[in-house]
């Protein structure tokens, strides 16, 4: 009996999973830009060695589950995950700590279950939360923006430092790394002074956010909206977490301003638009149906400010999002939309 | 110390109260167990478990009497609905036995080579043969649960079993998922 | 008009239409011979009529209807039944099934018909019977009997009849050509079917890809006060029947509704002039306008076919190509692959799609579901589909009821936006078949357990009745040998015993003969010769059984 190869549709659109993965790359691109001008060669060198490292151990992965290796090497969605991570690093982390992190990210976070499509956490943030937890020094080791960086290195000599730890004449690590802001707000506020103490005549904080950040921040606004309007992501999840990051810094705001950070700050410091738009909406992992989302972004926004206030990590972007990772199917199950034909009923 | 035990105590009686209330409540009538086992069942009444029929079969099991891989018929789908039911690990079918076919059967009899015995009409389970002493038999195919209990019987070795042939109703739309493997491997 | 609305999800695929509406319709010449598959339509197939060798005329019913969800076969032509047997059909699964074959005699030789004009005078159940004897199914592609759709019952109020023209699907055309060439056909359908379910406004709904049809319809519905043409904006499946119903009035109707329940009822453009054909003219269903186009055909066309037409002959008319890779009957989007161009056109074909893998390309491997959810924003129904696909990978095929599996129309939109290209359509349609065919094995297994614990309890009952049986016959023995009584038994006789019983017996009918007084009621007022006649035989019989004797 003849069997049809397959059943309507004939037709299709023509987007595929590399089209998709291919404009969030794209979107990233100003953001590696940005962050590479302010922070200096690391940047982009991390990117570009996490990405070759990340493809590598796909590619092994791959071949020892025996799957077609093109067609999933391919499909972009690693090359994200290296982005993600490289950007995630200090500029100037040692290359091992980047092999870890990925090998982490690739094998442990996406292929132990069962590869694309299959992991329940977002695989960079797995490997961002290991790092954090088991190596926090190399992973605080921030630098400066270029504004403040007395001591900028060339492309060689980030190099060096990244594969073989040699430093250019005197300097030192320690020397160059400086907290980043969210971290120095943190630390001083445990130290009973009022934000605007902290924050006046201070280079580390710009306008209302973190210097240098700020403008890492507009480069992934731009490229966030930049996917919005070609529908790979949907607004929903983006507008939730920072709607729910405004409101309840908003509040908190108004209720003691020397406190807490104004609501612009959070917002523009650290990676809470990059994690708006391009960590949380990793579609694997987040919640699918629209209302949903909303509550998914919103579960987000609140426990990152809740552990960014009053939690031990400054930065909260990436335990926040593996947190309502776990939560996603559950939310998915309960915000099934009203099927057509079903009154109200359902 | 008294008002702890007093308050244990009226707890302990609310909660008697309601266990009984819901006892009442939510009585079940008969041993629902055998009926749920009978349920998943494929009800061919084969035989091939050791038990004269699914009924038994699933009185068995209910009882702890009978393992719930002895049913060929209904094969991995069967003991993994059983192990769902009863909460217990699912197994390979018992090894003594014969995997079923993998496509349903019925039996044919070829009318040519019948000799009237009607011994294949007192084997069958489900009375799905018809025919008298001397006559032709023939079996109603609606009814044949395929169970192959007529072919020893059969002094003549008329009776065949075929594959029941697909038509438009019941054509099912192949698992498109097989299609993936083949591609991969 | 009243505004239209727009129901959730949707697509925009390239529409390839105008390759087909360059000519006018032309009709397909008569065919060497027709295969007409007794299952045309949704329901029960048709029961023939005829036998081998019959010789019929044109509309002659070959076939009638078996069940109410049912409708007649007629013979496309004039000529004679050649064959009645399994024939391959046009049918996803390339199976064969019962046809009647018919081979023209050329003559076109019509059955007498007589035609009416006074069909707006007509009774409802009238028409209904008439359009049901027809056998006209829904001709958008579903193939409902569309007399059904004319019943709205005694308590159902049809506030909108809704006439489908909308034809959302690419490639097809048979009803922008039919809509355009035979306006007054479909005009004067429309009104036979108002007429039928009293409707209180009709409405005519075109897509706006077809400015031609558009004017055509409203320039013929000019005067007509009830009768509205309304244009709505292009998107995929418009043309859905509870989609189209939510467009044009803004009513959802319920999942386990019919339209009826928000007093409408829809047909298609095609079924209204068909219908018009039955009731004006007597004819019955035995042609249809397909459309046949795709890039393996040089001269795309809408062709007017008769029922029974093999798929070759509008192939060879169309000038198609040797080289087809996919020959779909229906649409690109919900269509299905014809496994052999033999099998022929049905009531229910508006379209044969040949296509080569250049502007239908093959499907690109099967990855891994991203969970993007384009599929969820394209369903026009708010389902889930990745959910769905979910659980009929799993083969859980009660977690995909849960997920409304069954609300699915397989307009296949979660398919084409899937980045993935999985097969989204292929796994519900896989499940779905898989959920029916467990039920009827559930339903075979609950008739074999009855039968089974029938015949267990017969043999029980069987079983009871010999023992008992035996255990009076063993207490007759026991009787017999027990010595105590045997000189009794010797007196009496066991034989004596048995015939004292008959006697009685023999007395008590006697007894009962005389009370009543009985005697053949043929025997009272003999005329003279009867009686002589029994008498004679009477004495026959008396010096017969005194020889015996």
């Amino acid at each position: 009996m003849l069997t049809p190869k397959h059943s309507s549709p004939y037709k299709y659109a023509s987007n595929s999973v590399t089209s998709v993965m291919m404009w969030v790359v794209l979107a990233l691109l100003p953001v590696i830009g940005v962050q590479t001008y302010i922070f200096g060669w690391g940047v982009v060198v991390n990117v570009l060695f996490t990405v070759a490292v990340a493809l590598g151990v796909e590619g092994l992965m791959l071949a020892m589950r025996k799957r077609p290796i093109f067609p999933f090497l391919s499909d972009g969605s690693v090359v994200i995950t290296a982005i993600l991570l490289g950007l995630a690093l200090p500029p100037l982390a040692p290359w091992w700590l980047m092999v870890v992190g990925i090998s982490f990210a690739v094998i442990f976070a996406k292929h132990l279950y069962g590869g694309l499509g299959y992991n329940p956490f977002n695989p960079a943030m797995v490997a961002y939360a290991m790092l954090l937890v088991s190596f926090p020094l190399e992973m605080t080791m921030w630098f400066p923006p270029h504004e403040l960086n007395n001591n900028p290195l060339n492309l060689i000599e980030t190099i060096t430092v990244i594969f073989t730890g040699q430093l250019p004449g005197q300097l030192s690590l320690d020397s160059l790394s400086m907290a980043t802001p969210l971290d120095s707000l943190k630390t001083e506020l445990g130290l009973d002074k009022s934000i605007s103490q902290i924050t006046t005549g201070n280079p580390l904080f710009g306008w209302f956010g973190g210097a240098g950040w700020e403008w890492v921040s507009f480069a992934a606004l731009a490229g966030g909206c930049g996917l919005i309007y070609k529908k790979i992501i949907s607004w929903h999840i983006p507008i939730a977490v920072i709607g729910s990051i405004t409101l309840l810094s908003g509040v908190f705001y108004l209720i003691d301003a020397e406190q807490y950070a104004s609501p612009l700050f959070h917002i523009f410091s650290g990676a809470t638009l990059l994690g708006a738009f391009f960590i949380a909406t990793d579609p694997v992992t987040a919640s699918t149906t629209p209302v949903g989302r909303l509550i998914y972004g919103a579960g987000i926004g609140l426990l990152t400010y809740v552990i960014r206030t009053w939690g031990g990590y400054p930065d909260a972007i990436a335990f926040a999002v593996l947190l309502m990772n776990i939560s996603a199917p559950t939310i998915d199950y309960y915000t099934r939309p009203r099927i057509f034909g079903y009154g109200d009923k359902k | 110390m008294l008002s702890a035990i007093l308050t244990l105590a009226i707890l302990a009686g609310i909660f008697g109260l309601l266990l009984g209330f819901a006892a009442i409540k939510f009585k079940v009538e008969g041993d629902p167990l055998v009926d749920n086992i009978d349920k998943l069942l494929p009800q061919t009444q084969c035989g091939q478990c050791g038990f004269p029929g699914c009924r038994p079969y699933a009185t068995a099991i209910a009882s702890d009497e009978a393992d719930i891989n002895l049913c060929p018929p209904g094969g991995d789908t069967t003991i993994i609905a059983l192990a769902d039911l009863l909460g217990r690990e699912a197994k390979a079918l018992d090894s003594e036995k014969n995997a079923a076919p993998p496509e349903p059967m019925i039996a044919l009899i070829d009318e040519n080579s019948c000799i009237g015995c009607t011994l294949c009409i007192q084997a069958c389970p489900v009375d799905a043969i018809i025919g008298a002493a001397k006559q032709m038999h023939s079996v109603f195919d609606k009814e044949c649960t395929g169970c192959e209990l007529c072919l020893p019987p059969c002094p003549v070795d008329c009776i065949s079993m075929v594959a029941i042939e697909q038509n438009i109703t019941t054509w099912k739309w192949p698992d498109p998922a097989k299609r993936i493997t083949e591609s991969v491997s | 008009m009243s505004p239209l609305w727009s129901f959730p999800g949707g697509i925009h695929p390239p529409m390839h239409k105008e390759e087909s509406t360059r000519s006018p319709i032309v009709k397909l010449p008569l065919p060497e011979r027709l295969i007409l598959p007794l299952h045309q339509h949704i329901g029960a197939p048709s029961t023939p009529d005829v036998n081998l060798g019959d010789q019929v005329l044109k509309g002659q019913r070959i076939a009638h209807a078996d069940g109410y969800v049912s409708v007649a076969l007629h013979a496309p032509t004039s000529g004679t039944i050649t064959d009645i047997g399994e024939y391959p059909i046009p049918h996803p699964s390339g199976l064969s099934d019962l046809c009647i074959i018919l081979s023209p005699d050329g003559q076109e030789k019509w059955i007498s018909r007589e035609t009416k004009d006074d069909y707006l005078f007509m009774d409802a159940s009238h028409l209904r019977n008439r359009v049901r004897d027809a056998g006209i199914v829904g001709l958008g592609g579903a193939g409902f009997p569309a007399f059904i759709k004319l019943n709205p019952g005694p308590r159902n109020v049809i506030e909108t009849l809704i006439i489908n023209g909308i034809e959302c699907e690419p490639y097809i055309s048979c009803d922008d050509m039919l809509m355009r060439e035979r306006t007054a056909n479909i005009v004067s359908g429309v009104k036979i079917i108002a007429h039928a379910v009293q409707a209180r406004q009709s409405i005519i709904a075109i897509e706006d890809n077809k400015p031609e049809a558009y004017q055509a319809m409203l320039e013929a519905t000019a005067n007509e006060p009830d009768l509205s043409v309304v244009q709505c904006p292009t998107i995929y499946p418009q043309g859905s029947e509870k989609q189209l119903i939510y467009v044009v009035t803004g009513k959802e109707v319920p999942s386990d509704g019919l339209p009826l329940n928000v007093g409408v009822v829809v047909h298609n453009v095609g079924t209204a002039a068909a219908i018009y054909s039955a009731i004006a003219k007597a004819e019955p269903l035995i042609s249809r306008i397909v459309t046949v186009t795709g890039d393996a055909i040089r001269k795309p066309q809408n062709l007017e076919v008769l029922i029974g037409t093999p798929i070759r002959s509008l192939l060879d008319f169309c000038d198609a190509q040797t080289q087809i890779d996919q020959l779909i009957m229906g649409g690109p989007m919900m269509g299905f692959t014809i496994h052999t161009p033999l099998a022929s056109v049905l009531k229910t074909t508006n379209c044969i799609l040949a296509t080569t893998y250049n502007s239908l390309p093959e499907k690109n491997m099967e990855m891994p579901c991203i969970r993007c959810g384009a599929c969820a924003d394209a369903c026009p129904i708010k389902l889930l589909p990745q959910q769905l696909y979910w659980y009929a990978r799993a083969k859980d095929f009660e977690k995909i009821q849960d997920y409304n599996l069954f609300d699915c129309i397989e307009c296949g939109c979660c398919a084409y936006v899937c980045p993935s290209n999985i097969p989204l359509v292929h796994y519900y349609r896989y499940a779905k078949t898989e959920i029916w065919s467990k039920e009827r094995e559930q339903q075979k297994a609950d008739i074999a357990r009855q039968r089974h614990d029938f015949r267990a309890e017969r043999l029980a009952k069987e079983k009871a009745e010999k023992a008992a049986r035996h255990k009076r016959k063993r207490n007759e023995l026991k009787e017999k040998s027990d010595p105590s009584k045997k000189e009794t038994l010797i007196k009496n006789g066991a034989k004596s015993k048995k015939k004292a019983a008959i006697l009685e017996a023999m007395e008590r009918v006697q007894a009962k003969k005389e009370a009543h007084k009985t005697e053949p009621k043929n025997t009272v007022n003999l005329t003279e010769e009867q009686q002589r006649k029994i008498d004679q035989i009477n004495k026959k019989r008396e010096t017969r059984k005194n020889n015996e004797d």
